[in-house]
C-alpha cells in the first residue's frame, strides 16, 4: 500500500553537484524522461528517492499484520483465500519497493535494520489495532482505496524502477479494494449486529485513512522539490480530497455514515468539506505512540531473530555446494 | 551505522510470458542459491500466470553498459539511415516490397 | 433425518457414507494444514519464504473447497433439504467430525518442524493423487489432476528445506533431526486403510493408500538421505485422526477458525 507523504524531500546541500549537470538533469525530467539506476542524479534526488521507497516498502510489510490478524479467523473459505491472497499481494510488494531501492545503491539489508531499530517510518495507519472482521472489511476499501489514489500517480514517477514497481503493484492492488468493499456489503447488508460492526469499523478507520494522505499543504515545505523532480504529482489535499469525494457516496449507498458532523458537500465546487484533522494524533502514532506501533515492530523483529538459523542454513548450503562444485 | 545483517545474494529475474515471445526483465529479488531463487521468482512473478518460463540470473553476472558512454555507443547508428527500408524509393506500380 | 436436529451455527450432522466419509478425510487434511501454513503469514523466515509459505496454504485450502463443494453435492443429492455448502463441513463441525490425519492438525513449531510435516504430507499427496488421476469417479479424477500438479510442486520445496537445513549448519541440522524424529510417527496413518471404503477401492472409484506406502519411504529416504538425516522408522504410529480421535491442537485451531460463524450463528459474511 502505501507512499505516505510524509514530506521527507532531502534538502540537504547537494556537495559537488555540477550546475551543469543539474540542469540537464532537470532538462531530461522536464521533457518526461526516465531516470535509470545508472544514470547521473543529484544526491539529493537519490536520497529522497532511497527514502521515499523505503518507507514504502517497510509500509507493505507492516501493513500485512494488521490484516493478517484475522486470516485465521476469515467466517468464510471463500474470504479466507482472498484475504491470504491479499496480504500475500502486500509481501510482494514489500519486495518488489525493496528492490527499486536497491538500484540507487543501498542494500535491502540495510533498509531492514532501519526498519527493525525503530529509526525509519512507515504509514502511520497500520499502528491502529484490527478489531472486528468488519476491519478487513473497512482497511480493503478506504486504505487500499487511498493507497491506490497515492500509487496511481506514482506509476509515472521520474524514477523508472519505482514506476515500474509501481505499475505492477496498482495491476495486482485492483482486486484488494473491491474484496474489502464486498465485506462491508455483505455486512451492511446483513444483521442488526453484522451492521453496527461494520458502522463501528468505518467510525475507527476513518480519520486515520485521512491522515495517510499526509500534513496539509500548508505545512508541507518540501512539496516542491518533489513535484519539480516529477516523484510527487498532485498535493497531499489534493488527494485526500479525491479520495473523500470517491468514499463519501460509496459509505451513503450503504447506509453508513461517516464519523465527522461537519462532512457537507458544497453544492458549487461539488466537493465534500470536511472537518478538522487531529494532526497531533498523526504525529504521535508516527512518533511511535499509536495503538500497535510496538506490537507491529516486535512481530517484525520476531520474525527476523527467528528466521535468523534458517537463513545461516541456507547461506551454509549455498556455500558448500559452491564448494563441492568447484572441488 | 552498524555493519547491515547480512542477506542473501541478489538475482536479476527474467520471465517468458508465452511460447513465442522473448523472456523480458520483471525484477530482482533475493535467495540463498539458484533453485531458491527460481523458486521466490515464481511466487513473486507468476502468480496471476505471468510466465511459462524464468531465468533466473546472478545480478552481478550482469555486464552494462555506462550511460556516460551513450553517445559514443548508440549515436553513430542514427545517422545511417539507409539501414532503413525508407531510405529507398521504388516505383508505386511494383507495390509492396 | 438428523437434519431436523441441526440449529443455525450449530454442528451439522454429517449422514456419513463411506464415500463422504474419504472425502472429508482429504478435504479436513487440506483444509488443517492450509490453516496452519496461514499462520506463518507475516512470520516467515525471509519475506521471499512469506510469500511461498501463502502460496502453499492458498494451493490446500482451494484443495479442501473443492473437496468440500463435492462433499455438499454428493449430501444434497440424497437430501436437497440440508443445502449443505463448503463452509458448513469447515465451520459447524467439531473435533471428533474432522476427519484429518494428525499430522496436519501438528503445530508450526519452528520453521524445520514445518518443513518436515510437509514433506511428509506432499510426499503422500504427490503419491496419492497421480495415483487417483485414473480412478473411475470422474469428481474426483478431476481433483487429481489439479492437485497432483500442485502437490508436486509442495514436495519438491519441502525437499528443498529439508536438505538445506539438513546439510546446513549445525544448528539447522539439530532441529531438523530433531523435527524428524517427533513427527515421523504420523505418516503411517496416512496410509490406513478405511475398512468401510474397501468396496470402493476394489471398484475403482478411489485409492487403497497402503498399496502406495513402499513408494513413499522410498522417497522419504532419498530426501533423507541427501540432507544427511537419520531415518528411523518407528514401529508403531499414532493413529485416530481418521476416526476423528484428534490431539489436544485440533480443538484450539478450530476455535480459532470457526469463531465468527459460531459467534454470530446463521449469519453470512
Ligand atoms: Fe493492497
Ligand atoms: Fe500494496
Amino acid at each position: 500500500m502505501y507512499a505516505q507523504a510524509l514530506d521527507q524531500t532531502d534538502t540537504r546541500p547537494a556537495q559537488g553537484d555540477d550546475p551543469a549537470r543539474l540542469a540537464a538533469f532537470q532538462a531530461r525530467i522536464d521533457a518526461e524522461q526516465k531516470i535509470e539506476p545508472n544514470h547521473w542524479m543529484p544526491e539529493a534526488y537519490r536520497r529522497t528517492l532511497i527514502r521515499q521507497i523505503a518507507q514504502h516498502a517497510h509500509s507493505e510489510i507492516i501493513g500485512m499484520q494488521p490484516e493478517g490478524n484475522w486470516i485465521t479467523r476469515a467466517p468464510s473459505l471463500r474470504r479466507k483465500v482472498a484475504l491470504l491472497a491479499k496480504v500475500q499481494d502486500e509481501c510482494g510488494h514489500g519486495l518488489y519497493l525493496y528492490a527499486a531501492a536497491e538500484t540507487l545503491g543501498v542494500s535491502r539489508a540495510a533498509l531492514v535494520d532501519q526498519l527493525l531499530a525503530g529509526t525509519a517510518k512507515y504509514s502511520s495507519i497500520f499502528n491502529y489495532p484490527t478489531l472486528s472482521w468488519a476491519d478487513i472489511g473497512a482497511i480493503g476499501w478506504l486504505v487500499d482505496g487511498a493507497a491506490i489514489m497515492n500509487q496511481i500517480p506514482l506509476c509515472r514517477c521520474s524514477y523508472g524502477p519505482y514506476a515500474r514497481a509501481m505499475i505492477r503493484v496498482c495491476k495486482e492492488e485492483s482486486f484488494h479494494q473491491r474484496q474489502g468493499y464486498e465485506i462491508i456489503c455483505s455486512l451492511a447488508g446483513g444483521t442488526p449486529e453484522q451492521r453496527a460492526m461494520a458502522q463501528d469499523a468505518l467510525n475507527r478507520w476513518w480519520w486515520p485513512c485521512l491522515m495517510m494522505f499526509g500534513p496539509p499543504d500548508t505545512e508541507s515545505q518540501h512539496s516542491d522539490q518533489s513535484t519539480r523532480w516529477k516523484i510527487k504529482r498532485f498535493s497531499n489535499d489534493e488527494l485526500r480530497q479525491t479520495f473523500i469525494d470517491a468514499t463519501v457516496p460509496q459509505a451513503h449507498r450503504l447506509g453508513l455514515t461517516l464519523p465527522d458532523p461537519d462532512l457537507h458537500l458544497d453544492q458549487a465546487t461539488g466537493h465534500w468539506r470536511y472537518g478538522a484533522i487531529d494532526w497531533a494524533e498523526f504525529r504521535a502514532v508516527l512518533r511511535g505512540e499509536g495503538p500497535c506501533n510496538r506490537d507491529r515492530l516486535a512481530r517484525r523483529n520476531a520474525a527476523h531473530a527467528e528466521g535468523e538459523w534458517v537463513r545461516e542454513a541456507a547461506s551454509a548450503y549455498a556455500a558448500k555446494q559452491n564448494q563441492r562444485k568447484a572441488a | 551505522m552498524a555493519e547491515a545483517t547480512p542477506d542473501y545474494p541478489l538475482w536479476e529475474v527474467f520471465l517468458r510470458s508465452r511460447n513465442g515471445l522473448a523472456h523480458k526483465h520483471a525484477g530482482s529479488l533475493h535467495a540463498p542459491d539458484a533453485t531458491l531463487a527460481l523458486a521466490a521468482a515464481r511466487d513473486l512473478f507468476t502468480r496471476r500466470g505471468e510466465a511459462i518460463s524464468i531465468w533466473v540470473v546472478p545480478s552481478h553476472a550482469i555486464i552494462a553498459s555506462d550511460p556516460d558512454d551513450q553517445a559514443m555507443l548508440f549515436e553513430p547508428a542514427e545517422s545511417k539511415i539507409y539501414r532503413h527500408p525508407s531510405f529507398y524509393t521504388v516505383p508505386d506500380d511494383v507495390g509492396h516490397m | 433425518m438428523s437434519a431436523i436436529c441441526e440449529v443455525p451455527g450449530g454442528n451439522i450432522a454429517v449422514a456419513e457414507t463411506p464415500m463422504l466419509r474419504w472425502v472429508l478425510a482429504y478435504a479436513d487434511d487440506a483444509l488443517i494444514l492450509g490453516h496452519r501454513l496461514s499462520e506463518w503469514c507475516s512470520r516467515a523466515p525471509s519475506m521471499e519464504e512469506d510469500m511461498a509459505l501463502a502460496n502453499l496454504g492458498l494451493d490446500l485450502l482451494g484443495q479442501a473447497r473443492f473437496l468440500y463443494s463435492h462433499a455438499a453435492t454428493l449430501e444434497n443429492a440424497a437430501q436437497p433439504a440440508l443445502e449443505r455448502s463448503e463452509d458448513d463441513y469447515a465451520y459447524r463441525r467439531d473435533a471428533p467430525q474432522f476427519r484429518n490425519a494428525l499430522l496436519v492438525e501438528q503445530p508450526n513449531g519452528d520453521f524445520a518442524a514445518t518443513m518436515v510435516r510437509h514433506m511428509l504430507y506432499a510426499s503422500f499427496a504427490d503419491l496419492y493423487w497421480r495415483a487417483s488421476l485414473a480412478v473411475s469417479d470422474p469428481a474426483i479424477a478431476a481433483f487429481a489432476a489439479r492437485s497432483e500438479k500442485e502437490i508436486a510442486y509442495h514436495e519438491r520445496h519441502a525437499a528443498d528445506w529439508v536438505i538445506r537445513l539438513g546439510d546446513g549448519t549445525a544448528e539447522s541440522r539439530r532441529r531438523a533431526q530433531s523435527a524428524l524424529d517427533g513427527l515421523l510417527a504420523f505418516a503411517d496413518e496416512l496410509f490406513e486403510t478405511e475398512a468401510d471404503q474397501l468396496p470402493l477401492m476394489a471398484a475403482g472409484a478411489i485409492i487403497d493408500p497402503a498399496r502406495l506406502r513402499d513408494a513413499y519411504r522410498h522417497r522419504i529416504e532419498q530426501i533423507c538421505a541427501r540432507a544427511t538425516l537419520s531415518l528411523a522408522w518407528p514401529r508403531w504410529h499414532q493413529s485416530g485422526g481418521r476416526q476423528g480421535r484428534h490431539g489436544e491442537h485440533l480443538g484450539h485451531l478450530l476455535a480459532e477458525l470457526q469463531f465468527l460463524p459460531r459467534a454470530y450463528p446463521g449469519a453470512s459474511w
